[in-house]
């Protein structure tokens, strides 16, 4: 993914060169009868056509609610507060009827399990020809024309036949790529890929990414890559946002983040990015201890408690998202008061490079990324705050 | 905002809602459906009166009503006439007293009927439950085919089986010890019971065998029986009790039925089936003397339902069981 | 695409032997039933004393004895006697009531017996699920809110209340006492029958309170199809709530949401389906239970159906048209319940795949 292409895309929407989305202090509250939740909190996020955004985090750090909370795709109980402006138009506080005319058409979004995203007991051909019926003034031949596109773009063979199928008589991979295809069919301008792999084979994650990756480049799509795996996004993404317990922690430019990491978190990912071999319920098993109780958030830092450099002060004031240390690249944001690499030495990326290596070694470029980097494989014992990581850099 | 909730269920425990809601990618919290403190007021009044209806009935002949039986003359009474404070029916008997001994005979043979059906269909289920294997595959079965017929159509074939042939006529074979009306109901509705309450057994029986202590005390040694007994009736038995109370309701209702039928208790003396029998034409019947049965009935099986509901809520007894 | 096919073939071919084998034991029960009742089937099936002193009657009743003794085959083996009654009860020949003087076929009695008992089953089935589908669907949508707990508080109540009892209730609040001030085209008598005037549309009158009358069929049946849906209704509308409630938690259903489909169709065309495919399930495994709630309520409302024919000849102590009714109903349960079965597993797409796997 190349940055050029936002040049592009800039011209394409009409408005004083407002980026397509644009989150502004995004808080999502759950209402639970008792306390209440605060699963996402002030989130500030922009994105550009073409370009992507991954957002990680572990389980519980509120990721998914983000992307569905920009979507607005969340239950009754839940309250958001702040601006979502897409394509130059608010949507916190838009009505239903608004928001459904958006939803599959300019923004969709790829849940996480193809095993239990598709409704069972509708055939696959309505169940992408739905959303055109829903948006597009098409024929009824049109339609089934337009979805056996979506099929074959998607990579499924015999689209035709396909239409008349369950999902279950379907392999998880070629789900995965209907639901895609079901999110694709209204040509949506921004497209939120929730966990698209994680349920996935690792056979075929990595090319379930590639698809994504090739339809947001044939139609400029803006993606939002949500993902606990920052393997997943190294690569991916142009930009990332790293979520803890509901707010965004450290924040930056892909090759700026692998570079220069400056919250403690975000480093902790780092070294404990799982085994795709392992049960999912395995990952960050690293990172000691649990994210913090929503209902009742701590008063300082919210990973102090997990921190391995926590000090007095996290524990009680809790830092702002900012950057503006000299030494950080334009465009970095984090949450700490002791940034690794600024009060502390910073540890290199190695080994989830390796990981990556490991995960997609089909992927040329990953293999660029890792050839970067695997020069400094062995000089992980430097630890100050230039180590020459550059995992990401050529991404 | 979207008006579809995707989770519907949001005020539920907080703990699992907050997982649930929070992150959609978690593994799916156990159900944290706390074990609840106890079987709440509702309970409470169930259980009582149950024990009030239970206790009037088994006390009838020791308290001061008329007899259920007996006529008087003149003209029938109304509701809330002195002495008769539910009035009498087209017979001019109380209608109180054909209540009260009417419950007698409905919850004979409400209980009578459970118990043979938790005894003899309990014991297989257990059995089945405990063994598997050929056992079960035979013992199932043969509840499948006993649950094949229709549970009415079976009792009321049943009782015409146990009844002692017409009397009217002389040529009548006397087989010796002839049942009562309410004995025939009892076996009768018990026997339809042993299936369903074998079945809900075995089920619950075969969720318990599987659990680690008993596999521990097979490790151990202990023999077969000697598990079932100590080991995996005491936990079965809750749940059993729960599914108990609401056989009891449905017998109630069965006895009904068969009276409407025509093969309920001998009149005169009164069940709460025969009582409505007796008052079912609309057009012409005392009101007082049909709805108060309705009512009793009504009345005493919500009561076993919602006690039998709250005590399977309490332990947890799965609806898949069933 | 075959191998399902030919799996759905296998299924059903089980199904159809598990159904045989019930089959046989239930017709085997029934049968069972009249012969060893106690004492000479005969004296059961023709309780005329034979200590007469007249020649010439004890000759006629002897006669008599003889030829139902050749008619019912009562000297041969059991095994022998239950071929017989089996292959004249497939043929249409369900034995016949005897008196002394008289032979008259059962099947004239079912015959007439079985319309009445297949509408009020039909109808009260058909009110259920018209019922319980909006109750139960925007009760699991709206779960917690009012009309979710007035629907549940009704629910458990009707769920104690027996279906005679609701009958007679109506009966009498509706029949007795509102029916007179209703517009005379609705008639809502609180007992009797008007048949449905044939198929031929030819026949039908629009009249009420004469024979032939359309409308008086069905509000005739209104309040025992009603009485007898009620329960039903219970059921079905707190297993549909429960299953909605499960089905809108789906990833499907946010999927369908996230494509800007209206809510009205997320819920009904894309929650409802699947938990509908439940409620058949359960719908035609109630069957049973309404066939045995039925001949409960057509006394009530004395409707000429199967169930007043089991009653009447209970009381007339006919035993060979109790013993063909029995077997009729009991075997119409087996039947649609095995029939139910096999339809469900064919149509709901997860259970075919799930058992194709």
């Amino acid at each position: 993914m190349s940055t050029a292409t936002s040049d592009l895309t800039a011209t394409g929407a009409g408005h004083d060169e407002e980026p397509l989305l644009v989150v502004e202090d995004l808080s999502t509250t759950f209402s639970t009868g008792g306390a209440d939740i605060r699963a996402v909190e002030q989130v500030d996020l922009s994105l550009e056509r073409g370009r992507t955004l991954g957002i990680v985090g572990e389980s519980g750090s509120g990721k998914s609610v983000l992307s569905r909370s920009i979507m607005g795709l969340v239950p009754k109980y839940a309250t958001r507060t702040g601006s979502v402006r897409f394509d130059g138009r608010e949507m916190i506080d838009a009505d239903t009827d608004v928001l459904r005319e958006v939803w599959g058409a300019e923004m969709a979004m790829v849940f996480q399990d193809p095993m239990t995203a598709l409704n069972p007991v509708q055939r696959i051909g309505h169940q992408i020809m739905e959303s055109i019926k829903e948006h597009l003034d098409y024929s009824k031949t049109q339609r089934q024309e337009t979805a056996i596109a979506l099929l074959r773009s998607v990579g499924i063979p015999e689209p035709e036949r396909r239409l008349k199928q369950y999902p279950q008589e379907l392999s998880g991979g070629m789900r995965q790529r209907v639901v895609i295809a079901i999110a694709l069919a209204c040509g949506p301008g921004l497209l939120f890929a929730d966990e698209p792999t994680t349920a996935l084979d690792v056979t075929v994650q990595a090319q379930i990414l590639d698809l994504l990756e090739t339809q947001q480049r044939e139609r400029n799509m803006a993606v939002v890559l949500v993902t606990h795996d920052l393997g997943v996004v190294a690569t991916r993404a142009d930009e990332i946002a790293v979520m803890y317990a509901g707010r965004i922690v450290e924040q930056a430019p892909t090759e700026v983040l692998f570079r220069e990491m400056r919250h403690p978190y975000t480093e902790a990912l780092l070294k404990s990015i799982p085994r795709l071999d392992l049960p999912s319920h395995t990952r960050l098993a690293a990172i000691g201890g649990r994210p913090p109780d929503l209902m009742h958030p701590p008063a300082g830092c919210r990973f102090a408690s997990r921190c391995d450099y926590a000090q007095d002060r996290c524990r009680e004031e809790e830092p702002p998202l900012s950057g503006g240390d000299e030494r950080d690249s334009e465009g970095h944001l984090y949450r700490c008061w002791y940034p690794v690499g600024i009060s502390r030495p910073q540890t290199t990326v190695d080994t989830v490079v390796e990981e990556t290596h490991v995960r997609s070694p089909d992927d040329p470029q990953v293999s660029e990324a890792l050839d970067g980097s695997a020069s400094d494989r062995h000089g992980t014992s430097s630890r100050d705050g230039d180590a020459p990581a550059s995992a990401a850099e050529d991404a | 905002m979207s008006a579809l909730p995707e989770a519907p269920t949001a005020p539920r425990s907080e703990g699992d809602a907050t997982e649930a809601a929070v992150d959609a990618d978690g593994p799916p919290p156990a159900n944290a459906e706390a074990s609840r403190p106890g079987i709440g007021v509702g309970g409470w009044i169930a259980a009582s009166w149950l024990i009030f209806v239970v206790a009037v009935a088994f006390l009838a002949p020791l308290l001061p009503f008329d007899s259920p039986t007996a006529r008087g003359s003149g003209p029938r009474l109304p509701l809330f006439t002195d002495g008769h404070i539910l009035g009498t029916d087209s017979s001019q008997r109380d209608v109180l007293a054909r209540l009260v001994f009417g419950a007698r005979a409905s919850l004979i043979v409400g209980f009578g009927a459970v118990a043979i059906g938790m005894v003899v269909g309990g014991s297989l289920g257990l059995i089945a439950g405990f063994r598997r294997g050929k056992v079960d595959t035979a013992l199932s079965s043969l509840f499948d085919i006993l649950l094949a017929f229709p549970q009415l159509v079976l009792a009321l074939s049943l009782v015409t089986f146990l009844r002692p042939p017409a009397s009217s006529d002389a040529s009548a074979p006397d087989t010796g010890a002839s049942l009562t009306s309410i004995q025939i109901l009892v076996i009768a509705i018990g026997i339809v019971a042993i299936p369903l309450l074998a079945r809900i057994t075995r089920a619950t029986t075969l969720s318990w065998s599987q659990r680690e202590f008993v596999l521990a005390a097979r490790a151990q040694g202990a023999k077969g029986g000697r598990i079932m007994i100590r080991e995996v009736l005491p936990n079965v038995l809750p749940a059993m009790f729960s599914i108990a109370l609401l056989s009891v309701g449905i017998a109630i209702i069965a006895e009904g039925g068969l009276s409407l039928l025509g093969v309920g208790v001998e009149p005169p003396d009164p069940s709460w089936g025969n009582m409505i029998t007796e008052n079912r034409n609309v057009r012409s019947a005392p009101l007082n003397a049909l709805f108060t049965p309705i009512i009793a009935l009504f009345l005493t099986v919500m009561a076993l339902n919602y006690l039998g509901d709250a005590i399977r809520r309490k332990f947890d007894v799965r609806e898949s069981a069933l | 695409m075959s191998s399902n096919t030919l799996s759905i073939l296998k299924l059903i071919g089980r199904k159809l032997a598990q159904l045989v084998v019930v089959l046989f034991v239930v017709t085997l029960f029934t049968f069972l039933l009249v012969r060893l009742l106690p004492g000479d089937p005969v004296d059961l099936l023709v309780p005329v004393s034979t200590d007469t002193t007249d020649e010439s009657d004890r000759a006629i009743i002897e006669a008599r004895r003889q030829q139902i003794t050749d008619d019912l085959d009562l000297n041969d083996p059991l095994p022998k006697q239950y071929i017989t009654w089996i292959g004249g009860f497939v043929t249409g020949d369900l034995g016949n009531e005897y008196t002394v003087s008289s032979t008259i076929p059962v099947s004239d009695a079912v015959t007439s017996a079985l319309p009445p008992t297949t509408q009020l089953i039909l109808y009260s089935q058909i009110l259920a699920v018209l019922l319980a589908l909006p109750v139960g669907v925007i009760s699991a949508y709206r779960q917690g809110g009012i009309f979710d707990r007035i629907a549940n508080v009704s629910a458990f109540g009707s769920l104690s209340l027996p279906g005679f009892a609701i009958g007679l209730l109506l009966a009498y609040w509706v029949g007795v006492r509102l029916n007179p001030s209703l517009p005379t085209w609705i008639n809502i008598p609180p007992q009797g029958y008007t048949p449905f005037p044939g198929l031929n549309p030819a026949n039908w009158s629009f009249e009420p309170r004469t024979p032939d009358s359309v409308p008086d069929h069905f509000f005739g049946m209104l309040l025992p199809a009603l009485s007898l849906a009620l329960g039903q209704f219970a059921v079905y509308m707190r297993l549909l709530r429960s299953d909605m409630i499960q089905t809108l938690q789906e990833d499907f259903i946010l999927m369908a949401k996230s494509k800007g489909i209206s809510n009205g169709r997320v819920l009904w065309r894309h929650a409802l389906r699947p938990s509908s495919l439940t409620l058949l399930t359960v719908a035609g495994l109630s069957v049973g239970t309404l066939i045995g709630n039925a001949v409960v309520i057509e006394v009530v409302f004395g409707i000429p159906g199967m169930g007043t024919l089991i009653a009447s000849s209970i009381i007339g102590r006919e035993f060979i048209t109790l013993q063909s009714s029995v077997a009729i109903v009991a075997i119409a349960f087996v039947v649609i319940n095995a029939l139910l079965d096999i339809l469900y597993s064919v149509l709901d797409p997860r259970i075919r795949n799930v058992r194709a796997a």
